[in-house]
């Protein structure tokens, strides 16, 4: 099944919700809405699901009009943040309370429980009852019985938010795998960019109730046409500084930055730009750098090192892989390859899709 | 501020039971007064059972916790001059953010223009000097942790303070914010702090040491790099690094080690194998060899994360993990890699042998 949202709307109390959302999901597809707390993720599952009607615009499956079928008329299954079993139930209940209710016979249920709980490794515990389980096994169980209904549509609201980082880490490996070979469409929710890019298939980019930008999630990591979704789909944050084309240079006071202009922008017009580069595009260099940046602090995730500085007054991070110290306060030369960095017009719009398009 | 010493602590919820069923295994460890330290571990890990002894909300089975020269093993929390920050934030939602900070003092019996000279103080240092007039309940998450933390500092007598994983509710986009803003913190009040997470990023970032547990044990105590670089123990190889240290059984033909099939060029004659034997090589440690030298490895599934690619595959029938920058194309089903001698590790029942790092 294809789902599509035409121009939706939300409004509660007055408080705008979700503001003209045009979307579809991808057929076969992993589709991801990404973007902060509150920014409308909820909202657009609920209306998926039939749990809301929207305040205006259309919700269509297969091109036919659903915005106001009820939840128990829908086929739709829904994973939640929080681990939701019926904790009464052994985890051979929880999977199979479902399909007793949707007429099958009970070699299909047993079928059905065999191939779930083998995908989700859950066979060593199906007498248990939730509550002997670890966190990641209870939501193993909440997906095991979402996908063993086999419904049309699976909504998965930050499904792996609350597990430890490690099985969150094998935890999403796996989710592309297990939904692949159903005939289900997947909506997932996350706020983690690098969540939707490991996860991969067709992502929405939201921000405060509106639709920054939708598509392949690599195309849009590579290609962003708006500066907002750059921004979205970075973490940690992107790298901007304000510049100003002069002829054949982009020019930036406060810093002497002064860069000759790569020919794929030398069309554009003198004015000013806001140049974006992300953090693993930048390298450390004493030799004629580009930029200064002034050192704030050093962050060290398991294998890499983030730099934090300040560059003309504005944050930035750099990317340094292996384990390094840096000293607050010190001065580094940075410098980059020109073909990696990223330039939005005034209006957010990414000058390379510009380009493209006129060519 | 003190120096907080922990001597022959054990726990256990039930200690009537025999065999004794610990959460945490005896252990002796002394937290220097002025560092930073983070206890790092998977759920159930002892990690949260370790802070709740040194905080007093649990008198340990065995063993004395001392304050510097006090034992403060039988003293409650109120009595041990200690700060916490927990998971969700604390604060008063009807006062204001001034009367928040400044609280913890006027409770104490100091004179209240003394006591909002303090807290305007610490809101300068916090940057939150814009919200002190504002009432607490209306703030987003992270301007909530951070006053729950300025509550915490407010004080300049506390022993030292705890944190309890203080950002599992804060958006990834301010994480990086609060996370350099705690570290920037520590550097200028040079409080003793013990941070409590399973997040790896944010463990390495805070701490100078951090303590890995697992199963109720400390697998290791080093910094950042020392986990890297040179896992003492399997666990750690695997918990720390997305993906985590591929660990791979050494199998023997003949006396002669293998992967898979295929030799492995390390001479293990002097290692007294009585143990199980890994090999433990870290994703980014490994490397394409163009000319087909090296181990034979099959791709079985590339992950593009943008910054680099994840590409996971078997040597033999032991699946591998390996790293390569993103514009590394890997085309055939089949390819050649080499691992850097330098952090190729031979670890025996999980604890790595000494002498054998460099190769």
């Amino acid at each position: 099944m294809s789902y599509e949202l035409k121009n939706i709307g939300k409004t509660v109390d007055g408080d705008i919700h979700l503001d003209d959302i045009s979307w579809a999901t991808k057929p076969g597809q992993f589709n991801t809405l990404l973007g902060p707390t509150l920014s409308g993720k909820t909202s657009i599952m609920r209306i998926l699901a039939g749990l809301d009607k929207p305040t205006s615009g259309v919700l269509s499956e297969n091109g036919a009009d659903i915005s106001n079928v009820p939840v128990k008329k829908r086929s739709v299954a829904m994973v939640y943040q929080q681990f939701i079993n019926y904790p009464g139930f052994s985890v051979r209940d929880n999977i199979v309370s479902p399909l007793r209710n949707q007429k099958l016979t009970d070699s299909e249920i047993e079928e059905r429980l065999e191939r779930v709980t083998s995908l989700l490794k859950l066979g060593d515990y199906l007498a248990r009852k939730p509550l002997e389980l670890s966190g990641g096994q209870q939501q193993r169980v909440a997906l095991a019985r979402a996908l063993a209904k086999q419904s049309d549509l699976i909504l998965l609201d930050e499904p792996l938010a609350n597990l430890d980082y490690k099985l969150r880490e094998e935890l999403r490996s796996e989710l592309p795998k297990l939904f692949s070979g159903t005939n289900s469409t997947v909506v997932y929710a996350t706020t983690e960019p690098e969540e939707a890019l490991l996860l991969g298939g067709n992502v929405a980019v939201i921000d405060t109730g509106r639709l920054i930008e939708s598509g392949p999630v690599l195309e849009l990591y590579k290609t962003p046409g708006a500066l907002a979704c750059a921004m979205g789909l970075s973490d940690p944050p992107l790298n901007i500084l304000p510049v100003e084309k002069k002829g054949d240079y982009f020019v930036h006071q406060e810093t002497s930055l002064n860069l000759k202009v790569p020919e794929y922008f030398s069309s554009a017009p003198d004015g000013c730009y806001n140049m974006a580069l992300r953090p693993h595009h930048l390298a450390i260099t004493d030799d004629n750098p580009v930029l200064t940046g002034s050192v704030k602090s050093a962050d060290i995730t398991g294998s890499e090192t983030y730099v934090h500085m300040t560059v003309g007054g504005n944050d930035w991070t750099l990317l340094k892989h292996g384990i390094h110290t840096f000293k607050g306060g010190s001065s580094i030369g940075l410098t980059f390859d020109a073909h990696d960095m990223m330039l939005f017009d005034q209006n957010g719009n990414n000058l390379a899709l510009i380009a493209a398009k006129a060519a | 501020m003190a120096t907080v010493h922990l001597r022959n602590i054990a726990h256990s919820y039930n200690p009537y039971q025999e065999p004794r069923d610990y959460a945490l295994k005896p252990l002796n460890l002394t937290w220097e007064h002025g560092k930073t330290y983070a206890l790092l571990g998977p759920s159930g890990c002892g990690k949260t059972t370790l802070l709740n002894i040194i905080s007093g909300l649990i008198t340990p089975s065995d063993g004395q916790v001392h304050f510097d020269d006090t034992d403060v093993t039988h003293m409650p929390t109120a009595n041990r001059n200690i700060a916490q920050v927990f998971q969700f934030p604390v604060n008063y939602d009807t006062m204001t953010v001034r009367d928040n900070l400044a609280f913890p003092l006027i409770n104490k019996g100091e004179n209240r223009s003394d006591a909002y000279r303090r807290a305007d103080e610490i809101a300068e240092i916090l940057e939150v000097t814009n919200i002190l007039k504002s009432k607490a309940e209306g703030l987003t998450a992270d301007l909530k942790q951070l006053v729950s933390l300025g509550r915490g500092l407010v004080r300049k007598d506390v022993s030292a303070i705890l944190f309890d994983e203080p950002l599992t509710v804060i958006d990834p986009a301010r994480k990086w914010h609060l996370r350099s803003k705690i570290k920037e913190i520590q550097r200028q009040f040079n409080h003793t702090m013990i941070y409590v997470t399973h997040d790896q990023t944010e463990a390495l970032t805070f701490a100078d040491n951090v303590v890995v547990m697992e199963a109720g044990e400390i697998r290791q105590i080093g910094s950042p790099k020392d986990l890297f670089e040179r896992p003492e123990h399997t666990f750690v190889g695997y918990f720390i690094g997305s993906p985590g240290m591929n660990l791979i059984p050494i199998d023997f033909d003949d006396k002669k080690p293998l992967i898979g099939s295929q030799p492995l060029g390390i001479d293990l004659r002097d290692i007294a194998n009585s143990g199980k034997l890994e090999l433990g090589i870290r994703p980014e440690f490994i490397t394409l060899n163009g000319n087909a030298e090296g181990f034979e490895m099959t791709v079985q599934n590339i992950e593009n994360v943008g910054e680099h690619k994840i590409v996971r595959g078997a040597i033999g029938e032991h699946g591998i993990n390996i790293i390569i920058p993103e514009n590394n194309e890997i085309g055939s089903d089949t390819v050649f890699v080499n691992f850097d001698p330098k952090h190729t590790m031979i670890y025996s029942d999980g604890a790595l042998v000494e002498g054998t790092e460099n190769g």
